[in-house]
């Protein structure tokens, strides 16, 4: 703890913070507060090494290629697994997901800041956000038990029209890629809504009004001052919302077949992302070994999520760097 | 509407070609076709809103409206039969949540105080990118972390407050940001003002700052509780389910409303069924109960 006070004392120096008196309260509580930081700062880094070094002896043991494998044979003595049909199911179902949510929320967006009346705009704004407090197995259900029966027969059409493309290849599936990605476009629909909403608004009204004393209709002014204002805030919301796609557990379980020994291009196969298959097996953990095979699956995730948001994260620091 | 044509109309007339009679039509059809387009994405976008919460209201209401919901246990209830209540998974689920706040709140208040009263430099902003980076993480990865250290290297049993533990780090994030976004809007005036009076700053944060700030606090907790109540993935890593009523945090399996969902759901049969949907129903209340509260705490006290 003396290393954290320390820290923070003589960060506090040379902004000229004269308000900490040094006094014993005035310690502890600028000590609590930097220790809490300092504890967020940690847990991710805890996070990471405990994942690793569970994950490592499994990998060790693993017969089978990691990266490149198919095979998930976790539960007799030798390990053969690896992530190669869990990471394109994962990559796919989300990359789906975010081509239909996108351009609706940019829509949505939109409406809610330059469409919407002025006093109905908060109203319908947190009408969007209900979405979100939607936990995530209620979605799964309703996927289930509702949803599904109205995507097949788009399944269907879409398998007559362009089924000699491999990612369209008709097979006879009930729970796909593409119902999981319906589902998880709208639960990552009012993350990114709520984003680009901020960034539209953000709009200096002044670039709007020259756009419109220039002549432009309410959609050239769109056009040229909104979207290209708010298209780094757009670009990081649609990759926080990539990164909730891919780490989203208990729908796609629900949703997804599991298909286990077949395997497809197709987006109207069935299978199993890396959450769905950590969350099938969390029955079977039991010994070290093989909780460890999932916890490396955990692992890749992690990884995964983490530069998504990362990058999220730099593209919408670059931005409040060119407008300040 | 009328703003748009009063804005345009003197300005329609300069243009090479479009002469004095306002807009080219190409112009204008694409004006009034993304009009559409922009109004349709939004209405678009409440259709399964408002599908999902009739899905479960019309399925799972008729359960409800039975007080043995509110009060007796899946005990002895077989998928096979009709009866039985929520009251264990209501209870696991609220006392998971409490839990999880109790810890949650006080390390991300004291971090959102880091970052805005006391953060300069490198430290602050490694723990800003952190919170961001917590934000994202996958709860199944929050739960297996927990996992790894709960049960691999403690070798402790799944119990509800490993669970509370996964959800502490769902949480932390949600309160530190909607937390330092209220501590923002304390105006530097009356941190100034103490100051001035010789009031020293830890005083100044917990006797001014946090008091001004203090209805924003409680909505973001509010929502981060709607957050984390609404979770799966922890409690299939963490937290069996349990047909009976558990009140102890640290010894044998818990209910949960989502396990509680997720145990029906497997069951092919009508009374699980309904089962299934009346759970949901609870759940989505509980949860939209904590965020209008938030959201009411929110409008009717915001900083001034």
């Amino acid at each position: 703890m003396t290393s954290i006070t320390g820290h923070s004392e003589a960060d506090a120096g040379p902004s000229g913070d004269m308000a900490a008196t040094g006094r014993v309260g005035d310690r502890v509580f600028s000590a609590l507060a930097t220790g809490s930081g300092v504890f967020v700062v940690s847990l991710i880094g805890l996070v990471a090494a405990f994942l690793l070094a569970q994950a490592v002896p499994s990998l060790m043991d693993n017969k089978a290629s990691f990266l490149t494998s198919r095979e998930w044979q976790v539960s007799a003595g030798d390990l053969r697994f690896g992530i190669a049909d869990l990471l394109w199911v994962t990559v796919i179902s989300s990359v789906i997901a975010m081509a239909i949510a996108v351009p609706i929320a940019i829509g949505v967006a939109l409406f809610l800041t330059q469409y919407a009346p002025r006093r109905l705009a908060r109203p319908f704004a947190s009408l969007i956000d209900l979405l979100a407090a939607v936990p995530s197995i209620v979605y799964g259900i309703w996927g289930y038990f509702v949803l599904r029966d109205f995507v097949q027969p788009v399944q269907t059409f879409v398998e007559s029209a362009l089924g000699w493309f491999p990612l369209f290849a008709p097979l006879t599936v009930s729970g796909t890629i593409f119902l999981a990605s319906i589902v998880l476009a709208i639960m990552i629909l009012p993350i990114i809504t709520a984003i680009s909403r901020e960034v539209f608004d953000q709009t200096p009204a002044a670039h709007k009004e020259a756009a419109l004393a220039l002549g432009a209709t309410r959609w050239e002014m769109v056009r040229t001052a909104v979207l290209p204002f708010g298209k780094p805030g757009v670009i990081s919301a649609s990759m926080l919302g990539l990164g909730r796609a891919l780490g989203e557990t208990i729908a796609v379980t629900l949703l997804l077949s599991v298909t286990r020994g077949t395997f497809s291009w197709s987006a109207f196969a069935g299978g199993e992302t890396f959450a769905s298959r950590i969350a099938n097996g969390s029955a079977e953990f039991d010994t070290p070994l093989k909780t460890g095979a999932y916890i490396a699956a955990g692992l890749v995730l992690f990884v995964l999520t983490f530069a998504v948001n990362a990058v999220a994260r730099i593209v919408i620091e670059r931005r409040k760097a060119f407008s300040e | 509407m009328s703003t748009v044509t009063s804005s345009t109309e003197p300005a329609a007339a300069p243009p090479v070609g479009a002469g004095l009679s306002g807009l080219s039509r190409g112009r204008s059809v694409t004006n009034s076709v993304m009009t559409v387009v922009v109004y349709g994405a939004f209405l678009l976008a409440l259709v399964p809103l408002a599908w999902i919460l009739w899905t479960v209201l019309s399925r799972g209401y008729s359960l409800l409206l039975d007080q043995n919901w509110w009060l007796t246990s899946q005990r002895g209830i077989t998928p096979r039969r009709v009866g039985g209540g929520a009251y264990h998974a209501i209870l696991g689920t609220l006392v998971q949540a409490a839990v999880c706040a109790l810890i949650a709140v006080p390390i991300a208040v004291f971090t959102a105080i880091y970052l805005v009263e006391y953060g300069r430099g490198k430290l602050a902003r490694a723990v800003s990118f952190m919170v961001d980076i917590l934000t994202g993480i996958p709860s199944i990865v929050a739960a297996l972390f927990i996992y790894a250290v709960w049960v691999t290297t403690f070798g402790l049993q799944r119990v509800g407050f490993a669970v509370s533990l996964a959800l502490v780090m769902l949480m932390i994030p949600v309160v530190v940001r909607s937390t330092e976004e209220m501590l923002k809007l304390v105006p530097n005036e009356l941190r100034e003002a103490s100051y001035a009076l010789g009031v020293p700053k830890w005083k100044t944060i917990a006797r001014i700052v946090i008091p001004t700030a203090l209805s924003g606090i409680i909505t973001g907790v509010l929502l981060g509780l709607a957050r984390v109540m609404g979770e799966t993935a922890p409690l299939l890593i963490l937290g069996p389910y349990s047909a009976s009523i558990n009140t102890s945090l640290v010894d044998g399996p818990m209910a949960a409303l989502p396990t509680m969902i997720k145990d029906n759901f497997g069951q092919a049969l009508q009374p699980a069924t309904d089962r299934l949907w009346a759970s949901a129903l609870t759940l989505i209340l509980l949860v939209l109960l904590l965020n209008g509260a938030g959201r009411v705490v929110a409008r009717f006290s915001a900083v001034r």
